[in-house]
């Protein structure tokens, strides 16, 4: 595996001091990133989800270079983000979905045309580049208007393409979707698949839209108190998260919850009944002892949703954090 | 490329900072005016106060009164009274924005000073040369003798503006730990007021306290420009005053790129 962005034991620290009474400040070591590793190889795109404060936006940080590791090692195409950082910004692109890197007071053209400037992208790649992403995403109409009369979602578009105009080996988004409308997200979604599978860029997509991550990221890493906690493909979460799927079953008549192996009936409503299992098991036996034993009418099955699957898993972590130690 | 491309790229953004002050003609107008009217009441007090106290610092009257307009002149240019584009740098500091600058392949410190170098070329000509004509309607001034004269005074003026940037980026980093820098910022503003020569010429005040100003890098922002402008300095004299300022914006740059080094490397970036 050609593995263009490794992590290895990688820790950060943040000390933060506050106020405990009228003059005494109170040192505390904030744990953001907790002995963090995995590989990214060349090409892919990965999604990397967790909770508010799990040490997303920490992780991309150390990764372009602004922020140093307190512990552990870390490289980015061969180098050391931190100690190359203007050598490597030249490789990489980055959108922090909050901020923008776009000049406010200018026309969105002479802003890229700024970028132009200081990545030194060659005249045709520019343009070529440049005409790409405003097919894409849509910015013909938004050229010649001033950054700060953009919409938030414009502005977000505006700003997906100002990063790839260098062609970055690694592309890191920080919740680039944030704030978008449907056909915004859809847009930007298909612009990434393209730019993924066509330039063969390296994509590591942080966001709270579990839809971005089902369309585009075949692997996801899940992060959790500055720790992985799990990284593999979408489908394995199910198992890891114990996410359940439900039968929803319609019995001739109104009956007491049913009871029966392997499910449990966590809902009743006149003559029908919702009975979870685990998603891992076959509904088939379960369906074959329900019409057995009971007067069946009709039923179904449905999936867990993805977002119940990570709820879950974040949930958990609450509970583990609330025992003591 | 290299050198070429990265003063290629800097000149860009000294262009657009250039630019952006462009747009605000009517602010620019208003500021023309203040300076103005308040050339016209320092220019009264000083020559008041060099009738009773004649050559007071080493000037003659007109020599003094063209000081007055040469400190309305510059007072943007080289931000007498604090006041360039810092704010802006704290302010992105503070919020965490300036993540954004780092992430480019551009020095920080250069960039910043191309938009300043921008912003004061703006101000040099919007807030400069306006009232130094009205005053000249008024005032019997002293202008430079030459082509060459002139020439210096602008080379006095850019370093000037250099060596003015290179503190306030200073000022500006220390944002960094402190994350509140409007305290930091007036501070900076009262210092360079004073050690400027924009209260009075630092030649009047006698004994340490006079030298001690003369040699400091603010003067550099105001007195300097104002003698080269005079043609206070003979001979070979004007080359050491230039030299004199530069040996400040090399030191103080120099001094920038190293908090810079050691800000961006231990100190934390701010936001998520
Ligand atoms: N500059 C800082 N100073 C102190 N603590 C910080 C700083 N930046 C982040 N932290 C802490 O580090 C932890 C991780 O923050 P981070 O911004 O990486 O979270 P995140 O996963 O991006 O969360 P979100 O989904 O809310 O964006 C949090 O507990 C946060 O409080
Ligand atoms: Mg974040």
């Amino acid at each position: 595996m050609d593995a263009l962005i490794q992590l290895d034991g990688v820790r950060k620290e943040f000390e933060v001091r506050r106020r405990a009474g009228l003059l005494r400040r109170e040192r505390r070591t904030v744990r953001a990133v907790d002995g963090l590793s995995f590989e990214v190889a060349r090409g892919e795109m990965v999604g990397y989800i967790g909770p508010n404060g799990a040490g997303k936006s920490t992780t991309i940080k150390m990764l372009t270079g602004i922020l140093v590791p307190s512990g552990g090692r870390l490289s980015v195409a061969g180098v050391d983000p931190s100690r190359e950082r203007t050598r490597l910004a030249r490789r990489i692109g980055v959108v922090f979905g909050q901020r923008t890197t776009l000049w406010w007071d200018l026309p969105l053209r002479d802003s890229y045309e700024l970028v132009r400037r200081i990545y030194r992208i060659a005249r045709d790649r520019y343009t070529a580049n440049l005409e790409a992403c405003v097919e894409l995403l849509d910015l013909a109409e938004l050229l010649d208007v001033p950054v700060r009369q953009l919409s938030l979602g414009q502005r977000m578009r505006a700003d997906i393409a100002a990063a790839l105009l260098h062609d970055p080996e690694v592309l890191y988004l920080d919740e680039p979707t944030i704030g978008l409308d449907v056909v915004s997200k859809a847009k930007v979604r298909e612009f990434l698949r393209q730019v993924n599978t066509e330039r063969a860029t390296t994509v590591l997509l942080t966001t709270h839209d579990l839809t971005d991550i089902e369309q585009l990221c075949r692997r996801v890493m899940v992060i959790d108190h500055g720790r992985l906690v799990y990284d593999g493909g979408l489908d394995g979460l199910h198992a890891v998260g114990e996410s359940e799927r439900t039968l929803v079953v319609d019995f001739e008549r109104e009956l007491p919850p049913v009871n029966i192996d392997g499910a449990r009936a966590v809902r009743t409503e006149g003559p029908r009944q919702w009975l979870a299992f685990p998603a891992a098991a076959s509904a088939a036996p379960l369906v074959a002892e329900l019409a057995a034993r009971y007067p069946l009418v009709d039923l179904s099955i449905r999936e867990p949703a993805i977002e119940d699957v990570i709820a879950r898993m974040y949930g958990g972590r609450d509970e583990a954090s609330r025992l003591p130690g | 490329m290299g050198v070429r491309g990265g003063a290629r790229l800097y000149a860009a953004v000294a262009v657009r900072g250039f630019r952006r002050y462009a747009t605000y003609r009517v602010a620019t107008l208003a500021g023309v005016f203040t300076n103005t009217v308040f050339g016209f009441v320092v220019a009264y007090t000083y020559t008041a106060l060099w009738s009773v106290r004649p050559r007071l610092g080493g000037y003659d009257l007109p020599q003094a009164v063209t000081f007055v307009w040469l400190g309305q002149g510059l007072l943007m240019a080289t931000a007498l009274l604090g006041g360039g584009n810092e704010s802006e740098l704290v302010e992105r500091i503070r919020s965490g924005d300036v993540a954004i600058d780092l992430c480019r392949p551009a020095n920080l410190q250069l960039w910043w000073l191309a938009t300043d170098l921008g912003r004061a070329a703006f101000h040099l000509v919007g807030r400069g040369v306006l009232p130094m004509a009205a005053a000249s309607l008024v005032f019997r001034l002293a202008w430079p003798s030459g082509v060459a004269a002139w020439g210096c005074f602008l080379v006095s003026v850019a370093l000037g503006v250099v060596v003015s940037f290179a503190i306030r980026y200073l000022v500006a980093l220390t944002s960094f730990w402190l994350l509140d820098g409007a305290g930091v910022l007036l501070m900076a503003a009262l210092l360079a007021t004073f050690f400027s020569g924009m209260v009075l010429p630092l030649t009047v005040f006698p004994g340490w306290l006079g030298t001690l100003a003369r040699a400091l890098p603010w003067s550099a922002q105001l007195q300097v420009p104002a003698d080269v402008f005079l043609g206070r300095h003979r001979g070979t004299g004007v080359l050491w005053a230039l030299a004199f300022q530069a040996g400040w914006a090399v030191v103080l740059l120099g001094a920038g790129q190293l908090v810079q080094s050691v800000a961006t490397r231990k100190v934390v970036v701010q936001g998520g």
